[in-house]
């Protein structure tokens, strides 16, 4: 059977109250935005000691998981398998929607995010950020190209270079995400090459997570039927990945216990830490693997749709703890200057840093989250993206059942 | 041309002052064994520097820091979102109890981080070593704050409210730093604030690359140290006594 996407419908109450929602949730973060420009960034919980706060969190965990969402797209463009390719437009759309909202929330938290244009001619090529501004300008580009392709038959010679072309842009730029970290030398927490591969391992798994939680509800709402087969490719994937991205967690944080030195901040993450020992176990290591991975793989969940969709929900809880117990713990560790002395100043040498955000942050983290779904939620209704059925004989005929 | 251009001028090492220096090469020869003259054009004979001798520095004693924000508009609060260009960093060794007093500040780096990771070269190190932002072009990411080793960055959170001073422009949402008071250096005056205020003389202004200067002779006499000297970053700003 041949598969057709087509554009829903997007007429019902339930599609203008769903796209109306995510309006007013932008115009909240733009508002917040507006806020921190015109009082500066004293209404905001961060500091001169946690200068990267919760709007970071969110914007690198959309950057991150917008590489991912491409995986899908990747799967079918470049290793070939057929049955991925009517999943394909939806994961690029999302890829592009996803690293638009992060990108427009590190825009709006900028102290002069007036003149973030600025970063356009005055570039300079030793900076990470300058990197990551033609990664981003590139994974747009191609990611953009091979949706293209997939949409309009006249391009189809391009497909194959697209996909490619797509798929090694997003691990470069995932590279450069993990490399705007594992640059910072002086800082215990980061500066380690690791960060870059764990990003991209990172990447898989929340970029899948967000795809299953995109894809479920269109489908119930747009009453469009959705097979198994299709659910059990998805539900394997997080499987390996959050197997991978523990993994990755527990190398980067033995690796850390290995170097004598590391061994301080490391017991601070892991016992000490407060919010963010909290943040680490219960959240990322808890609800963002055991469980998921629990519901996913036992007898009497692993076949269950909402506890498909409930994985995908705290992996993405999980994801956001990572990003806070990683950009934020690792902010909140004091530098060690004098090594063997107790510091004390009226800069908070040597305390661990307090840090609250405040709720402009989150309108902004939120809003950002807005404005990629909206782009998603428009874009299906405008653009051939999603399949008209997706039930099993229609994804993959000679499935054994 | 308002004092802010003058300044930003003076800041960049304009070509101006270039062909001021051309036109009295003979006076210069003079001059440049112990300063730069305020027409001379910015260049990297010089490496300006403190040494700070935290034998003499006094524990709970402040005046670097009263003089310095003075010097500059600063507040002098003391808040998380406060800005700090200069601390004092009071010191007890783990195991023997020493103690030990001393201000921070930048250390304007010769391999600053933070000039590595700035996405608009607004974060840049001038000829003579001093390592400065260039408000006009800083965009607020934060990011040299966080590649910086030595936290001697701080964002201006709020509103300045007119308290700037016409030598020293500063800006909401832009991140500043001790500039090594390059408003005096540029105006051939040879010291810094902090260095003039200190009562016991602990900080020691001088070019790192002029042999005859007192800084570069204490150097070469005692043993000194670089905060965090295992970065290799070759700071301007060197300790004796810890
Ligand atoms: S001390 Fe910090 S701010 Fe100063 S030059 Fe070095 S890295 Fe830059
Ligand atoms: S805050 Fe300003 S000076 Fe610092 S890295 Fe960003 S643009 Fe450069």
């Amino acid at each position: 059977m041949q598969i057709i996407n087509r554009e829903i419908e997007g007429n019902s109450a339930g599609y203008w109250a769903l796209l109306g929602g995510l309006g007013a949730l932008i115009l909240i973060g733009l508002f917040a935005a507006y806020n921190m420009e015109h009082h500066g960034h004293v209404i905001t919980g961060m500091n001169n000691q946690i200068v990267w706060g919760l709007p970071h969190v969110f914007a690198v965990f959309l950057v991150v998981a917008a590489s991912g969402a491409l995986n899908v797209a990747s799967v079918a463009g470049v290793f070939g398998k057929k049955a991925y390719k009517p999943l394909a437009p939806l994961s690029a759309l999302l890829a592009i929607a996803l690293l638009a909202g992060g990108l427009a929330v590190l825009m709006l938290d900028l102290g002069r995010a007036d003149r973030a244009i600025i970063t356009a001619w005055e570039v300079n090529p030793t900076s990470v950020f300058s990197w990551n501004v033609v990664l981003y300008s590139g994974f747009f580009g191609f990611t953009a190209a091979y949706l293209w392709t997939m949409l309009d038959k006249t391009a189809k010679p391009f497909y194959g270079f697209a996909a490619y072309g797509a798929f090694i842009w997003r691990l470069i730029l995932t590279t450069g995400t993990g490399l705007i970290f594992g640059f910072l030398v002086a800082r215990q927490a980061f500066g380690t090459a690791l960060l870059a591969p764990k990003f991209i391992v990172f990447s898989l798994l929340y970029g899948t997570a967000i795809y299953v939680l995109v894809l479920m509800p269109a489908y119930i709402w747009g009453q469009r039927a959705l097979g198994d087969e299709v659910l059990r490719r998805l539900k394997n994937m997080l499987v390996v990945f959050i197997a991978a991205s523990f993994y990755m967690t527990l190398v980067y944080h033995l690796t850390n216990v290995y170097f004598a030195k590391q061994w301080d901040f490391e017991r601070f993450i892991l016992q000490d830490g407060g919010i963010y020992t909290i943040l680490f176990w219960l959240g990322q290591v808890v609800i963002g693997y055991l469980v998921p991975f629990i519901l996913l793989v036992a007898p009497n969940t692993r076949n269950s749709r909402s506890m498909l969709m409930a994985s995908a929900v705290m992996i993405v809880l999980g994801a956001l703890a990572q990003m806070y117990v990683t950009i934020v713990g690792g902010q909140a560790f004091p530098l060690e200057m004098f090594p063997g002395f107790i510091e004390k100043s009226s800069f908070f040498d040597g305390e661990i840093h307090a840090y609250t955000p405040s709720h402009w942050e989150w309108m902004l983290g939120i809003g950002g989250t807005a404005i990629a779904l909206a782009m998603v939620v428009f874009a299906v209704k405008v653009l051939r993206i999603l399949p008209e059925s997706l039930a099993d004989d229609v994804v993959d005929p000679h499935a054994k059942k | 041309m308002n004092n802010f251009e003058q300044y930003r001028r003076r800041f960049l090492g304009g070509a101006l002052a270039t062909a001021g220096a051309a036109m009295v090469p003979g006076l210069m020869l003079v001059e440049m064994a112990h300063s730069r003259a305020p027409e001379e054009a910015v260049s990297s004979k010089n490496r300006w520097g403190l040494l700070i001798d935290t034998t003499k520095c006094a524990s709970g004693c402040t005046e670097c820091v009263t003089a310095c924000n003075t010097e500059h508009g600063l507040s002098g609060k003391t808040g998380p979102q406060d800005a700090q260009w200069i601390r004092k960093v009071e010191l007890t060794h783990k195991k023997s109890g020493a103690q030990h007093s001393l201000p921070v500040m930048c250390q304007h780096c010769e391999e600053p981080p933070c000039v590595d990771v700035c996405p608009t070269g607004a974060s840049f190190k001038r000829a003579d070593g001093i390592v400065l932002v260039d408000r006009h072009i800083c965009i607020g990411c934060r990011y040299c704050m966080m590649a910086c080793p030595y936290k001697a960055r701080s964002l201006v959170h709020e509103d300045l409210n007119d308290t700037q001073l016409a030598h020293m422009p500063r800006g909401k949402g832009c991140v500043e730093s001790c500039t090594l008071c390059v408003h005096k250096i540029d105006a051939g005056e040879n010291t810094t604030a902090c260095a003039q205020a200190c009562p016991e003389q602990a900080i020691l202004f001088g070019d790192l690359n002029d042999a005859g200067s007192e800084i570069a002779q204490r150097l070469a006499t005692y043993a000194s140290k670089e905060i965090r000297a295992d970065l290799g970053l070759n700071t301007g700003v060197r300790y004796t006594g810890i």
